[in-house]
């Protein structure tokens, strides 16, 4: 008996990763859960442009996956920290302003990374599935990373998130604190790169930031502290998925900007809502 | 001086070529209530930054009591608008107890706001938070950068009044930039002349007659604050080093002496 409900419930859960719709559906919810206090952390310490420069790496980490033929994932993930590191050393010499330096090293690892493809004719890659998605040809293999990604990262949000919340607050006082301010803002890159490699294949190098943002700053409106944010922006990164992938099912629209798409007219549907509601929460 | 909080040894932190804070000594124990006055740019933040360990010496030491607990209250709090904070959780980010986070707000005067949003408070709610949140902490030392910017005039006295409270009730050490030089003539126990180099230290009484002071904030401000009188013990030539200087001690204890390293003081002579 308790062998069939197991049998049985192997079949439903094997019916539903055999469907690439159920797969694409699970995948997207498990990037959310991930993206949402991430994006938090990248709305209140104004990452946005270092997210999208991690993000356009991502695409020179996939030629160099081919070049040296590692796993895709391990190669985004790696060009991404190195970059991370990059940047942060760059940024202690203040010669340029960072959106600056952000500027020239997003839009070069994007360019490098294009050209660096078309010397590999051999390579036969969707572009286009790399800049904005291609969620419905996600695998149980992507799944894998996005959980296991999701599990590391939460667990890392739970251990740290005082001092990572101390440290965005007021980073001086933070140091005054004994928090590990330098090593804790490694650490969240580190979290950004991985979250950038995982949710690639959802929504392309080009939109990722769109999902680490939009659901983070809709949250914004009807939070009153900082976990409550974090929570909603999980809960919109959930509607945006399901929302933009039944819309890209009922439609036939590409997943990837139909789950952006989805995100923004909750953004607008909750400012211009609570806008009404109360003019009062100006801050 | 095993006693001492804080220790500064010949202190110097060069920003490039630039000495900002330049070979400063100084000690503080319990009980005592510094005070950093000085023009712009003359390194008081990265003099009190360096006591505060976030910022590197190029030169010089800084010994820290063993375990010494610092509160800091930072000039202000700017908080990004998209981080919902209430007063609340921001004390609780201490990592201490609600009951001590609400006794210390009970004490600086703002436990009403503890459910307020930090983003709605006034400049002044938002000092008492600031000091609240030090408190909250129990400090050995409290290190304040102008306390009361942004606090009204008679918010200011209150402030600085709270401050000597706290002192003789935790028993910390105090160190603070001011630039209320009434009040904090009035209030002080010590006060010390910053202008990269220590120009002048010492008591109040002392230190408003002392020809460095008077160089540095001009002498409106030196009669405003005592009746001038005083002879120069020394002089600086066109490029302002001294030309002359008696050479007192440059010890903090030492009431109203002044730094015998004054080399680099930028201020004209009279």
């Amino acid at each position: 008996m308790k062998i069939a409900i197991q049998g049985a419930n192997m079949t439903i859960i094997d019916a539903i990763l055999n469907d690439f719709f159920w797969r694409a559906l699970l995948g997207g919810l498990g990037v959310a859960l991930i993206a949402g206090p991430l994006g938090c952390f990248v709305v209140w310490r104004r990452m946005a442009y270092f997210g999208d420069t991690l993000a356009h790496s991502a695409l020179l980490g996939i030629a160099l996956s081919f070049l040296i033929s590692v796993p895709l994932n391990l190669g985004v993930i790696t060009t991404s920290v190195i970059l991370a590191i990059a940047l942060m050393l760059f940024s202690r010499n203040k010669t340029l302003a960072t959106d600056t330096l952000l500027g020239i090293l997003a839009h070069s690892a994007l360019a490098i990374g294009l050209v660096a493809l078309s010397f590999m004719p051999n390579v036969r890659i969707d572009l286009t599935g790399l800049l904005f998605g291609d969620l419905l040809a996600m695998n149980r293999n992507d799944l894998l990373w996005i959980y296991g990604g999701a599990a590391l990262i939460l667990t890392l949000l739970t251990v740290l998130w005082r001092g990572l919340l101390m440290s965005t607050i007021h980073e001086e006082l933070a140091r005054v604190e004994g928090v590990p301010v330098e090593r804790l803002r490694l650490l969240l890159m580190l979290m950004f790169a991985l979250v950038i490699a995982v949710a690639m294949k959802m929504v392309g190098v080009l939109l990722i930031t769109a999902l680490l943002i939009i659901p983070a700053a809709t949250a914004r409106r009807l939070a009153s502290t900082p976990e409550q944010m974090a929570a909603m922006a999980v809960v919109f990164g959930f509607i945006a998925v399901a929302g933009g992938l039944s819309m890209s099912w009922h439609l036939d629209t590409p997943a990837g900007p139909s789950v952006v798409v989805t995100a923004f007219v909750t953004f607008l549907v909750v400012y211009g809502g609570a806008g009404r509601l109360s003019t009062r929460r100006s801050a | 001086m095993s006693d001492a909080l804080v220790a500064i040894e010949n202190l110097t932190v060069r920003f490039g070529d630039r000495p900002v804070v330049d070979r400063v000594n100084l000690s503080l124990y319990r009980g005592d209530i510094i005070t950093i006055i000085g023009p712009n740019g003359a390194g008081k933040t990265t003099l009190i930054k360096a006591i505060l360990g976030i910022q590197a010496a190029t030169s010089g030491r800084i010994i820290r009591k063993k375990n010494l607990v610092i509160g800091y209250v930072p000039q202000h709090l700017s908080l990004e608008s998209t981080l919902p904070l209430s007063v609340r959780r921001f004390m609780l980010l201490s990592g201490r107890p609600l009951a001590e986070c609400e006794s210390a707000l009970v004490r600086t005067g703002v436990s009403h706001l503890l459910d307020a949003s930090v983003h709605h408070l006034s400049g002044g709610e938002q000092q008492r938070l600031l000091l609240a949140r030090a408190l909250a902490r129990k400090p050995d030392l409290l290190v304040l950068d102008e306390p009361a910017q942004g606090v009204d005039i008679n918010g200011q006295a209150a402030l600085y009044d709270l401050i000597r409270q706290l002192r003789d009730e935790l028993n910390c050490g105090v160190i603070m930039i001011s630039h209320d030089l009434h009040l904090v003539m009035a209030a002080t126990d010590k006060v010390i002349c910053l202008n990269q180099h220590v120009c002048c230290s010492g008591y109040p009484a002392d230190i408003s007659h002392d020809p460095a002071f008077i160089e540095t904030f001009g002498r409106p401000v030196a009669e405003a604050l005592a009746v001038y009188h005083h002879h120069h013990n020394h002089s600086h030539d066109l490029h302002g080093n001294v030309v002359d200087s008696d050479h007192s001690s440059p010890a903090i204890s030492h009431g109203g002496s002044h730094e015998d390293s004054h080399t680099g003081c930028q201020h004209d002579h009279h």
